[in-house]
C-alpha cells in the first residue's frame, strides 16, 4: 500500500471531467484507488461519490493505491493528479 | 415589441420564430414487482442501452465540437454504471420489489439532491447529469421516445431548461438560438451553444410566455437582450450586427487552421499584440500564432509601487504557460513620454517623446531593470520566451542590457532557479538610428521588431498625437518603408528574423510590400489575425515583387 499528500490547485476541484477521466485511468490498473479528505473516503472508482466528497481548490486529500500492481499505478495516479487537479 | 431581459451566455445574434421544446412526458407508476430477479435484469438492459446511446452521442459531439464535448456523455456514461447508483436501484428492486422505473426515480432524486446540496454552484448543476442519465434509462423502460422540434423552418428554441442529451439530439439545422427559462452559465445548454456557436440567453425566468409561440423573436447573446415582434430599427440594428458577426465566422470557420502562406509558397508568422495575460484565450481563439509583443507596462499601471519580481513573475509564467509551446515575446518596461507612472517620479519634461524613456529608465536605474529580467528568466522555463528592449538608438544600449541578463542568469544559476537556455532577445527597431545601425545591431540580437508608430513619429519627426498633422504622419511615406527594407536586409544577413509590431502589421494596404521586403512576421491585435491571413493566401509575391520594391524608389512616388 502506498500513498501520498496532494493539494488540489484547480479552481473547480475535483469536478465531473477529470474525475471521469480518472476513473478510467484507474480501471487500467488491478490496484484499488481511495481518495481521503478529513475523515471521509471514497474508492475512486465511484465517480458520484468522489464528486460529492465536495473537493475543492486548496483541499488536501490523501490518495492510497492498494494492489498487486500499486508501484506501477501509484506513480500514474500521482501523475493525473498533478496535471488534473 | 416586448423587450425580455435574460443572460447571454453565448454570443451571436439569431432571429426566427419562438418555438417551445416538445418533450415527451410520461408519469412514472410504481408497483411492487412479483420477480426481482427479472426486474433487476429489465434494469440492466436498460442501463446497457443507455450506455450505448450515451456513446453513441459522444461519437456524434466528438465529431461536432471535439473531445471535451464528448467527455460529456463519457461522464453521462460513467455516471450510469457508477457502483453507488447501481447499488442504490438494486437495493429497491431487489429489497423493496420496487418496479425499475420507481427505483430509478428514486435513486436519481437521491443522488440529484446530494449535488443540489453542496455549497458550489458547479456541483449543483450537475444535478442536473443525475435526472438527464436516470431520465434515458426510465425513457427506454417505459418506451417513450426523445422529444424534438417537429418545425419545417429553423426556430429560436425555448425550454425551461435543456438536458445535454437534449441540446446534442437536437437537429441543429432547425436551431437558430436557445432561450430558456432557468439554467446557469456553467449548464450545458450554455457549454454546448458556446461549443456550437449558436447563441444562447438563460435565466429569463417567467418573462417568456407560451403565448408568444410562434411570434419572431430576436436574440442577442452578448447583451441577453430577447425582444418579441422587434420594431424596424431594433430589428435593423441587430441584424446589422448578426450580419458583422457571421462574416467572422465564416472567415474564422475558413481560415482556422491554416497556414499564413502566399499563393508562391512564402510563409509568414501571424503572431498578436497584447497587454495584459487576460488576453490569451483572444489569441489562441483567433488562431494567433504566438505573441509577438506582450506590453509589459500594465504590471506597473496596475500598482501603486514598483512590482516585486514574485509579482511580474507569476503574471508571465501564466501567459507563457497558456500560450504552451508558441513563442511569446515580451517587451521590458516602455513607459516615459505617453505612458507616466506615479511612483517612477519621473520629471516633467519638455519633449517626452524624446526624453527618458524605455531602455534608457532602465539603463539609468538598473534595480528596476533586474528585478524584471528576473522575474522574465524565471518564468521562461515555462514556455517559449524572447525578450525584447524598446528605444534602442545606440550598440553600447544593447551590449548593456545583454550585459545585465548575463548577471541575471549567472545569479539565478547559483540560487538553483530554473529558466530556459534558449531565451530570444531582441529589440525594437522604432528609431532611425537603429534602423540604420541595423547591420550591427543584428550581430547582438536574435531578432528585431519594427514599432512602426514611433519609427513612423521619430523618421518623419511629426508628432502621432497631434491631431493637425494628420496628413504628414503618414506611415506608407516611402521614408519608413526603405527603412524597414534596410533593417529586414541586414537582419537577414546575419540570420536574424524581423517582425512588426506596430499597427502597420494589419495594414492590409501594406501586406504585399511587408511579403515582397521579407518580413518573417507580423505582429496584430488578436482581431486582425483572421482577415490578415485571408489577404496574405491571395497575394503571390513573386508578381507583385519587383513592383512594390519599384516603387518604394521610383519616380512615380508622389509619397
Amino acid at each position: 500500500m502506498k500513498s501520498f499528500e496532494y493539494v488540489i490547485t484547480d479552481p473547480v476541484g475535483i469536478h465531473a471531467r477529470p474525475a471521469g477521466i480518472l476513473v478510467k485511468e484507474i480501471k487500467k490498473y488491478a490496484s484499488t484507488v481511495t481518495v481521503a479528505k478529513g475523515e471521509k473516503s471514497v474508492n475512486a472508482l465511484k465517480l458520484m461519490a468522489l464528486m460529492g466528497m465536495g473537493i475543492k481548490q486548496g483541499d488536501t486529500v490523501k490518495v492510497t493505491v492498494d494492489g498487486a500492481d500499486e508501484d506501477t499505478a501509484f506513480a500514474a495516479i500521482q501523475d493525473f493528479f498533478k496535471n488534473n487537479f | 415589441m416586448i423587450s425580455i431581459q435574460g443572460k447571454g451566455v453565448s454570443t451571436g445574434v439569431a432571429m426566427g420564430p419562438l418555438y417551445y421544446y416538445q418533450r415527451a412526458k410520461s408519469t412514472i407508476r410504481r408497483y411492487e414487482v412479483a420477480d426481482a430477479e427479472a426486474e433487476w435484469n429489465r434494469f440492466k438492459a436498460a442501463q446497457a442501452k443507455a450506455i450505448e446511446q450515451l456513446g453513441a452521442l459522444a461519437d456524434k459531439a466528438r465529431e461536432e465540437a471535439g473531445d471535451d464535448a464528448a467527455m460529456l456523455f463519457e461522464t453521462h456514461q460513467m455516471m450510469a454504471e457508477d457502483m453507488d447508483y447501481e447499488e442504490a436501484i438494486e437495493g429497491l428492486i431487489k429489497e423493496s420489489l420496487l418496479n425499475a422505473e420507481a427505483a430509478v426515480t428514486d435513486t436519481a432524486a437521491q443522488f440529484a439532491d446530494m449535488f443540489a446540496q453542496m455549497d458550489d454552484s458547479y456541483m449543483q448543476a450537475r444535478a442536473a447529469d443525475v435526472k438527464d442519465v436516470s431520465g434515458r434509462i426510465i425513457g427506454i423502460l417505459t418506451g417513450v421516445v426523445q422529444g424534438g422540434i417537429d418545425s419545417p423552418v429553423p426556430v429560436i428554441l425555448a425550454a425551461d431548461d435543456l438536458a445535454p442529451s437534449e441540446t446534442v439530439q437536437l437537429d441543429k439545422s432547425k436551431i437558430l438560438g436557445f432561450v430558456t427559462e432557468g439554467g446557469s452559465g456553467s449548464s450545458h445548454t450554455a457549454i454546448l451553444a458556446r461549443t456550437m456557436g449558436i447563441p444562447a440567453i438563460i435565466g429569463v425566468g417567467d418573462q417568456l410566455k407560451p403565448e408568444y409561440e410562434g411570434r419572431e423573436v430576436i436574440v442577442d447573446g452578448s447583451t441577453g437582450a430577447v425582444i418579441v415582434d422587434a420594431d424596424e430599427s431594433t430589428r435593423s440594428l441587430l441584424m446589422a450586427k448578426r450580419e458583422e458577426q457571421l462574416k467572422r465566422q465564416k472567415l474564422l470557420e475558413e481560415l482556422k487552421g491554416k497556414e499564413n502562406i502566399t499563393r508562391d509558397g512564402q510563409k509568414i508568422k501571424v503572431f498578436c499584440n497584447i497587454g495584459n495575460p487576460e488576453d490569451v484565450p483572444v489569441v489562441l481563439s483567433n488562431d494567433g500564432g504566438g505573441i509577438g509583443l506582450f506590453r509589459s507596462e500594465f504590471l506597473y499601471l496596475n500598482c501603486s509601487d514598483y512590482p516585486t519580481e514574485d509579482y511580474q513573475f507569476e503574471a508571465y509564467k501564466k501567459v507563457l504557460s497558456d500560450m504552451g509551446d508558441k513563442e511569446v515575446v515580451i517587451r521590458t518596461l516602455d513607459i516615459g513620454a505617453d505612458k507616466q507612472i506615479d511612483y517612477f517620479e519621473l520629471p516633467k519634461e519638455e519633449n517626452p517623446a524624446m526624453g527618458n524613456r524605455a531602455l534608457r529608465i532602465c539603463l539609468n536605474r538598473p534595480e528596476i531593470f533586474k528585478t524584471q529580467l528576473r522575474a522574465l528568466y524565471r518564468a521562461s522555463a515555462y514556455g517559449h520566451l524572447g525578450i525584447m528592449f524598446p528605444m534602442v538608438t545606440s550598440v553600447w544600449e544593447v551590449k548593456e542590457a545583454r550585459k545585465m541578463c548575463e548577471l541575471v542568469k549567472k545569479e539565478l544559476t547559483q540560487e538553483g532557479k530554473p529558466f530556459a537556455d534558449d531565451v530570444q532577445i531582441g529589440i525594437m527597431i522604432e528609431t532611425p538610428a537603429a534602423a540604420v545601425m541595423s547591420d550591427r545591431l543584428a550581430k547582438l540580437v536574435d531578432f528585431f521588431s519594427c514599432g512602426t508608430n514611433d519609427l513612423t513619429q521619430y523618421t518623419l519627426a511629426c508628432d502621432r498625437q497631434n491631431n493637425d498633422l494628420g496628413r504628414f504622419f503618414n506611415p506608407h511615406h516611402p521614408a519608413v518603408l526603405r527603412l524597414l527594407k534596410m533593417v529586414c536586409d541586414n537582419a537577414h544577413k546575419n540570420g536574424v528574423w524581423v517582425g512588426i509590431c506596430g499597427e502597420l502589421g494589419a495594414d492590409l494596404d501594406l501586406t504585399e510590400t511587408f511579403l515582397s521586403i521579407g518580413i518573417d512576421e507580423l505582429s496584430v491585435s488578436p482581431r486582425a489575425v483572421l482577415p490578415l491571413r485571408q489577404k496574405i493566401r491571395e497575394v503571390t509575391v513573386s508578381e507583385v515583387k519587383e513592383k512594390v520594391l519599384g516603387d518604394l524608389f521610383s519616380d512615380e512616388n508622389t509619397i
